[in-house]
């Protein structure tokens, strides 16, 4: 590897330094007076505020609200973690098989995830949309009635849809470069030891791919929780009231519409230790097991 | 007894490649068969075809008398040794042989037996739990033969199994391998393009070009009676001396206007031909010796064992190899071409007469 060194420390840090300002102003500072306001009772009108320890969180935890969000939040996440990586992973599969020169294919799909979260939701209100949105036409026919943004379980459907949809292409990706990086000979290997194709799949390809799966449940679980913002906002806006939504939601709901500043600072704590769980797992997980070379 | 048969077998790639040509040819219980051949000559389709990796196009493959074209490979009692090793990179040295055994049902206390067995005769006891990324090349390569012996199969196949070992492993390897073969009598299939593996391990060697057979044949026969200029050219190194002359049907054959010798066979055949001898088989001789022709030494090659001695015999080039206890010649040397150790080739064909 080439490495540069520097004799003195003065150019190092001119290069580093704007990088370190856009971090400390963007992220570091407004953390902090996150952390610091998460702990005052914030006067909706600006007049003031008063320390009142963990009061706010105390508030949070006892909120029957707050609660059911946790627990849309996290159904929510498994659900788009799970159909888009499953969905992914059969595609990539069938795709491995047929496919040589997967330039165009791969960039067909990747238009998708090119679709930015917010765009995504307006397409799923017009795909969803009451009046006559196509799939809620296709649901009529089954004498199914969906209401979009009426009824709390068809909004969280459409959601875990938009957002499935939304990601499978990033996943399929990864999937399918993952499968063509498992040497044909392998698989050769495996075609004389085994002949079920089922479960070579499960013997060899799986555990081969295990490192890419992991890494893309990170991914997935971290835009399930938080690169949804904009999508939930284009599909549940103007009533956010009865409808479901996640956290990263609901501390903008608290904080910009019910203008209680202090709670929904306690919020994004609760978020941002929640980040740093999963990097750590992340990172011990990545380090300890799954690597083979 | 037959064992593996090959009948009119080749193959097209979708993309309208023909890599083999109709090939037949058949394998006896136990044999050691090398195919060999340049790059791209279908050496590895070939074999591909055998392992039921790759579908025949047409032709008719049968192991132990039972036609094979459409059993899947693992229920075809192959096993089968990659260049690359094609290990299990996720599992343990023991769980890389164990693997095809319980997938076939084996008992596990079998499977143990079977495995440690294996690893006793290819020293590999001690890297049991390892995993593949943690052993060297060579011991890559010894738990990819136990991979292969361990399901005691009907038939080894093994695509150039040591072509990514350093010269002095590749050596050792080739013993090793070729022992193992004779001990456990099981039938094999072997190719490479490096002809002394082909020469040291062969029973027949299958010289193959442009997808065809050239020639079929043991190791001496293919080395001292080519086929064809082909053969005559690939194996040995350096390879045949092949001269251009001229066969008019009379008994000699003439290198050049003034220089003929007897001919080694009487073709009934007359034109151009190539005359083949292997560069230990030519003589110094005295200038004396009827038979003697004039060479034009050029430069030497040291090669330790012996030495090549570089010239022209009339306008053709000429590569003679003496022993090292043999003197350099000076001055003007002769040389002479014994009959029983020509060969002659069509010229137009390259087929030998
Ligand atoms: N999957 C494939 N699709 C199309 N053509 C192929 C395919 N595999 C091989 N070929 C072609 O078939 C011919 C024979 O290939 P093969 O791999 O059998 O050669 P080989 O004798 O094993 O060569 P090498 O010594 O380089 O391994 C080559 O011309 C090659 O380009
Ligand atoms: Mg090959």
């Amino acid at each position: 590897m080439k490495r540069a060194s520097f004799n003195q420390l003065g150019l190092p840090v001119w290069l580093l330094l704007p990088q370190l300002v856009i971090i400390g102003v963007f992220f570091y500072w407004p953390a902090a007076h996150a952390v610091r306001s998460s702990f005052y009772l914030e006067d909706p009108f600006g007049f003031g505020s008063t320390f009142v320890g963990w009061d706010n969180y105390a508030g949070l935890l006892a909120s029957a609200q707050y609660v059911k969000v946790a627990v849309f939040t996290l159904g929510f996440t498994f659900l788009v973690t799970f159909f888009s990586l499953s969905i992914a992973l059969v595609l990539a599969v069938k795709a491995d098989k047929v496919i040589r020169g997967t330039r165009t294919y791969r960039t067909l799909l990747m238009w998708v995830y090119a679709v930015a979260p917010p765009v995504a939701g307006f397409l799923g209100v017009m795909v969803f949309y009451q009046g006559n949105g196509p799939m809620t036409e296709f649901l009529a026919l089954f004498g199914y009635e969906f209401r979009l943004g009426v009824n709390y379980y068809d909004t969280a459907a459409a959601m875990v849809a938009v957002a499935t949809w939304n990601h499978i292409p990033v996943n399929f990706i990864f999937f399918l470069s993952g499968l063509q990086s498992i040497p044909q000979s392998v698989k050769e290997a495996a075609m004389i030891d085994n002949r079920s194709g089922t479960r070579r799949f499960w013997d060899i390809t799986f555990p081969l791919l295990a490192p890419t799966a992991f890494f893309l449940l990170i991914i997935n679980i971290t835009y399930a929780l938080f690169d949804t913002f904009g999508m939930i906002d284009a599909l549940v806006k103007g009533e956010p009231g009865n409808n479901p939504m996640t956290l990263v939601y609901k501390v903008y709901v608290d904080g910009f519409r019910g203008n209680d500043l202090g709670g929904s600072s306690a919020q994004s704590v609760i978020l941002m230790v929640l980040v740093l769980v999963l990097t750590v797992f992340q990172f011990r997980v990545m380090d300890r097991r799954i690597h083979y070379t | 007894m037959v064992h593996v048969a090959l009948k009119s077998i080749s193959k097209v790639y979708p993309n309208g490649v023909r890599a083999v040509h109709p090939t037949s040819f058949d394998i006896q219980q136990g044999e050691f068969i090398v195919l060999v051949g340049p790059s791209g000559c279908g050496k590895s389709t070939l074999l591909r075809m055998i392992a039921g990796l790759e579908e025949i196009t047409e032709g008719e493959l049968s192991i132990a008398g039972r036609v094979v074209n459409d059993i899947d490979p693992a229920e075809r009692d192959i096993a089968m040794v990659f260049q690359n090793y094609a290990l299990y990179p996720h599992m343990t040295v023991y769980n890389n042989m164990a693997y095809g055994l319980r997938n076939r049902g084996m008992a596990k206390a079998d499977i143990d037996a079977a495995v440690s067995t294996a690893a006793t005769m290819l020293n590999l006891t001690e890297f049991l739990t390892r995993r593949p990324s943690q052993l060297s090349g060579g011991q890559r390569q010894r738990v990819a033969m136990g991979r292969a012996i361990v399901r005691n199969p009907a038939l080894f196949l093994f695509d150039e199994p040591l072509s990514n070992l350093d010269a002095k492993l590749r050596g050792q390897m080739r013993i090793e391998i070729k022992a193992l073969q004779r001990r456990l009598g099981v039938t094999s299939v072997y190719v490479t393009h490096d002809q002394v593996e082909a020469m040291t391990m062969a029973d027949r060697i299958i010289v193959l070009n442009g997808g065809r057979i050239e020639q079929i044949g043991t190791p001496a026969e293919v080395y001292h009676q080519p086929a064809s200029t082909f053969v005559a050219s690939f194996m040995g190194a350096p390879p045949m001396n092949l001269l251009p002359a001229h066969y008019n049907g009379n008994g000699r054959v003439h290198l050049s206007e003034t220089i003929h010798i007897e001919a080694p066979v009487s073709a009934d055949y007359s034109g151009q031909v190539k005359l083949g001898v292997r560069p230990e088989n030519v003589g110094i001789v005295d200038s004396s010796h009827p038979d003697a022709l004039r060479f034009d030494l050029e430069f030497v090659e040291e090669l330790g064992a012996g030495r090549l001695l570089h010239g022209k015999l009339g306008d053709s080039g000429l590569i003679v190899h003496i022993p090292h206890t043999d003197p350099i010649p000076g001055g003007e040397v002769y040389v002479g071409l014994p009959k029983s150790a020509l060969v002659m080739f069509n010229h137009e064909t390259g087929m030998r007469l």
